[in-house]
């Protein structure tokens, strides 16, 4: 469960995203994203190779289904809620034809301390300018230079299988009492 | 609770949520921060997924996970956590988790072709037990296996093995280890004497140069990627080469890129062998102290059936792993051909970057330490490459110091741990011992407490064995625990599935997800996963690492240790230890193997009363006694005093992991140097004892060609690998929704030259075909990975793109591990 923090204005601003994520989403499933019920193949031959692996799309072991259409990257920019403070944020651009190489990172284009402003991107969490022993360094701490490793795209695939972690604020949550 | 009830209400805040769409309690304040609501429970536990070992940090409320981190005070990774890593929490979560017994029955009862129904237990085990008795009474304790896991815990491991070796009298127990690292256990078997690295993380930190060997640590070990990174980008003289037959995300941090053909990579290992001898390089101190040469049998086969025409044409198929002593000269002449024209001609590489690689060895300034995984040990040759790497890195002595340093990287949490140290192989004992060795079997006996006979001295199957046996009849009793085999073992539609769902096999599977495995078994067993039971786990770097249990796993599902001690009940030392043993020894009659096994006065010798405050631990209040403690002691005593030692299991719980050998409470980083090592002696300098000579072999072997090469018919070069955001089969790391969303299918990945000569474009559905098989997948011309023109790569992680449909079960002869990078295939529009 969202909560949001203070005023009206921010709450509009709150709506304002939420109308646009659900516009662009639906017109970003039209067509492309995955539909885990496509192209099921109907149960054929010995029940031995039937799947009840959900990842398997229906299809029998004997058997290889279609490919899924290719998913596409979520391009929004909007900011996704996460399960927990530490996890890291998913990126919620494109990141196609970045460049981030031991020559030159782009992603720290924007979202470096100096580039933040310019760019309104989010900076770097603070962790990121310590080293090993937590030292706090002038820049980035190298370790953190290859941001993919922690921070990923979503692209517009159906999870075949749901997930039934329960965020903390809802497990502490007061029961509803009459 | 009467504060709840004091909660103010706060109508504009309400309203305003409600104009947002969201739904707020009325009652509710809108951020709670009562202490003893917001208190979370930390506890430590190392990362269910790959060999690096990271520490991580778990917090539990009302007996749910509900958020992880890195472990600042994991001397691995320093609070930092791979993508995969950050996202724990949700692994045990999955909607599909299996929390009953599924039985394949007809009528009621037990039938092969059947369909799934939940059982209980009792009935699980029961039907069960009658298969296992059924096949021991008919055919013998040969005719029943077991495929194990790195990914089992250490004592998980160790009751299998006892269980089989001791129990069921049968060696047919392997782990998936060995489709990962058996060719690392063989090369250092035949280097050194003794398993595992000599060297330890802190390299990353002392090293002027890296080279990578057949590894993608960017995507596969991400968070020794990160202190590499941070080593290489913090001291720009650091240098990077990164070596692959492809280009990947490592191939970012390159100072030294280099693409080679494959299998070529035992060319260029000789080629930098033979430049540093003729630039007169060698160490030769060290190499007059340390070392002996030996020529290894050439000519070895591929480890396919018998009757298969490469097996049959191989000179020394029945003796792949014997040599013969031989000295410096024979060494140099033996590398002499491999010269630079003759290693820019074969592998395809400018001499330019040849010889900067060959000299970050030659170079006595610069400490190197090289990095291999998959690359090497999934090779027909991977023993061979193995031994190769230790050869440039004994000739110029730059071995067992910080910096320099051949380091074997592991693929599961628990390989080094479980697989190798237990010695869950159909070859080995605990602590680097084998079952053909008597005396091992003298010591293993000795410790279990049992009668002198009882271990079989035949080796059993191996993993790729194993499918060849089902298939044939000859394995009929089979349970597969913490693995997916059936997506993980090559040549999946000649061998694994008809093996699986033959007539004449049981199959058992144990997992918490239905994977394709647990499909094609006949008994689904609800196994609990990671902080759903107490664990221990040994990382690359001989660190290990324990962890409780945190939280209760759903429904009836149990750990794959309490299912195994469980499962012993039900036989009786009569009906499968043998008549004379049992004569001989009368004081084990009429006793499960339970009794003997478990209940022997060590492993059930610690009271429940030991397990630490404030956690629960289902087997040991199931069995009456601590369990892991027991098993753990036990096993302890296997290497304790031999160069394995192990420390107490509660200082365990205490450390964040300890790296063995631990003697006086004191771990150790660098092995065979005096000084950092408690077992070479002052003066020694360098020993390697683990040969009785103390000195390790460089062996004389030569390029072979792979097993299947492209051809007019299959015309490209098939690798398959991993990705970063999915572990292993994928059956954890596809149910959490970001790590699925962030990489959802697999595709083949190709050069954009070889899909438009196909017609093919970026998108687009292909046929990808081998001999044995055919799959569907997207073709991606762009990305992470970037083939050259005749290679292809597809990952293996996706379900519904089972890839080793393609792959050939090609073994290196000596390890018997499986070549998962080369076969040829052919590929067409869909």
């Amino acid at each position: 469960m969202s909560q949001p923090r203070s005023s009206n204005r921010r709450v509009g601003m709150v709506t304002l995203a939420a109308l646009i994520a659900l516009c662009a989403w639906l017109l970003a499933s039209a067509g492309f994203a995955q539909d885990p019920g496509a192209n099921i193949p109907e149960p054929t031959g010995p029940s031995a190779y039937r799947s009840i692996d959900a990842l398997r799309r229906g299809a029998p072991l004997t058997t290889e289904p279609q490919a899924a259409p290719m998913a596409r990257v979520e391009n929004l920019d909007l900011k996704r809620q996460r399960g927990w403070p530490e996890q890291p944020p998913t990126i919620p651009h494109s990141i196609d034809g970045y460049q981030v190489d031991k020559n030159s990172n782009r992603c720290l284009l924007c979202h470096s301390r100096e580039g933040t402003e310019a760019f309104q991107a989010p900076m770097v969490s603070v962790t990121h300018f310590m080293d090993r022993q937590g030292q706090v360094l002038a820049q980035i701490s190298a370790r953190r230079y290859f941001c993919n490793q922690c921070h990923v795209v979503q692209t517009d695939a159906k999870p075949l299988i749901g997930n039934s972690f329960v965020a903390v604020d809802e497990v502490i949550a007061p029961a509803e009492e009459d | 609770m009467a504060t709840r009830r004091d909660f103010v209400r706060q109508s504009a805040l309400a309203s305003a949520a409600a104009t947002a769409g969201i739904s707020m309690p009325l009652s509710a304040q809108n951020v709670l921060l009562e202490r003893p609501l917001t208190e979370m429970k930390w506890s430590k536990a190392p990362c269910r997924f790959c060999g690096t070992g990271c520490g991580i940090n778990v917090a539990v409320k009302h007996g749910r996970v509900v958020a992880s981190h890195g472990d600042v005070h994991s001397e691995v990774n320093r609070g930092l956590n791979c993508v995969k890593g950050y996202f724990l929490s949700k692994i045990m979560y999955g909607k599909d988790r299996l929390t009953a017994p599924l039985m394949r029955k007809r009528d009621g009862v037990y039938a092969k072709d059947g369909e799934f129904e939940p059982v209980s237990w009792d009935e699980a085990f029961d039907v069960m037990a009658a298969q296992f008795k059924r096949v021991l009474k008919e055919k013998g304790p040969e005719a029943v296996g077991m495929f194990g896991s790195g990914q089992w815990t250490v004592w998980e491991g160790y009751a299998a093995a006892k269980l089989y070796k001791a129990g069921f009298r049968s060696n047919n127990i392997d782990p998936n280890a060995r489709h990962c690292m058996a060719s690392a256990v063989g090369g250092f078997m035949r280097t050194f004497g003794m398993d595992e690295p000599m060297g330890c993380y802190d390299d990353l930190e002392h090293a002027d140069a890296f080279v990578l060997w057949g590894s993608n640590m960017a995507e596969m070990h991400p968070i020794l990627w990160t202190r590499l990174t941070d080593r290489r980008l913090s001291h720009p003289h650091v240098q990077v080469a990164v070596l692959s037959t492809f280009e990947h995300r490592s191939f970012d941090l390159a100072d030294i890129p280099i693409v080679f053909k494959p299998q070529t990579d035992l060319i260029l290992l000789n080629f930098i062998a033979n430049y540093i001898i003729e630039n007169g390089k060698v160490n030769r101190d060290f190499v007059d102290q340390h070392c002996n040469f030996m020529r290894g049998n050439d000519d070895i086969g591929y480890g396919l059936r018998d009757d298969h025409p490469l097996q049959q044409r191989a000179k020394n198929a029945g003796d792949a792993n014997g040599g013969e002593k031989i000295d410096f000269a024979a060494f140099a002449e033996f590398v002499k051909p491999y010269t630079l024209d003759y290693a820019v001609e074969q592998t395809g590489v400018e001499r330019g970057w040849l010889l900067k690689l060959a000299e970050l060895y030659a170079d006595p300034k610069i400490k190197v330490t090289s990095f291999w995984t998959m690359g090497f040990n999934q090779h027909t040759r991977g023993v061979w490459a193995n031994n190769m790497v230790y050869n440039i890195h004994l000739l110029t002595g730059k071995i067992a110091e910080p910096g320099n340093s051949p380091f074997s990287l592991t693929g599961q949490p628990s390989a080094c741990g479980t697989a190798r140290e237990v010695g869950t192989f159909s070859h080995r004992l605990p602590a680097d011992m084998v079952v053909t060795n008597p005396d091992h079997r003298k010591m293993a006996e000795k410790i279990w407490q049992i009668p002198h006979g009882i271990i079989p001295e035949k080796p059993g199957l191996h993993a790729v064995q194993h499918n060849r046996a089902l298939k044939d009849g000859k394995l009929n009793a089979y349970w597969v625990q913490v693995n997916n085999n059936v997506q993980a073992a090559a040549n999946c539609n000649e061998e694994t599935l008809p093996g699986y769902r033959n007539p004449d096999a049981f199959v058992v599977v144990s997992d918490a997800y239905p994977t394709v495995t647990a499909q094609a078994a006949d008994l689904i067993l609800p196994t609990a996963m990671w902080v759903e039971k107490e664990g221990a786990y040994g990382n690359a770097e001989r660190r290990t690492q324990f962890w409780h249990q945190l939280v209760d796993a759903p429904g009836q599902a149990r750990s794959d240790l309490w299912q195994l001690m469980e499962f012993s009940r039900r036989f009786s030392t009569d009906e499968c230890w043998p008549a004379e043993i049992l004569d001989a020894n009368p004081e084990y009659r009429g006793k499960t193997l339970f009794q003997v096994l478990f209940e022997n006065g060590k492993v059930d010798g610690f009271g429940l009363e030991d397990i630490e405050e404030g956690y629960a631990n289902h087997e040991s209040k199931h069995f009456g006694f601590y369990v892991q403690k027991g098993l753990f002691e036990e096993y302890a005593e296997f290497g304790r005093g031999h160069a394995h030692d192990l420390g107490d299991f509660d200082l365990y719980h205490r450390e964040r992991g300890l790296r063995w050998p631990v003697v006086d409470g004191k771990e150790t980083r660098w092995r065979y140097r005096e000084g950092t090592d408690p077992y070479v002696k002052a003066g020694q300098g360098v020993s390697f004892y683990g040969k009785p000579d103390g000195r390790a072999v460089i062996w004389a072997l030569p390029y072979e060609p792979p097993a299947e090469s492209p051809d007019d018919e299959y015309d490209l070069w098939l690798t398959t690998g991993r990705v970063l955001e999915h572990w292993h089969s994928g059956s954890m790391t596809m149910r959490v929704p970001e790590l699925y969303k962030a990489f959802p299918q697999a595709p083949v990945f190709m050069h954009p030259d070889d899909a438009s000569a196909r017609g093919l474009r970026r998108g687009q559905e292909a046929r990808i075909q081998s001999r044995r098989g055919e799959i569907r997948a997207r073709v991606e011309t762009r990305g992470r990975n970037r083939p050259p023109r005749g290679l292809v790569f597809v990952p293996w992680f996706d379900a519904s793109v089972l890839i080793n449909k393609l792959t050939l079960d090609a073994t290196d002869p000596i390890s018997k591990q499986t070549d998962f990078k080369k076969c040829a295939c052919r590929i067409e529009a869909a």
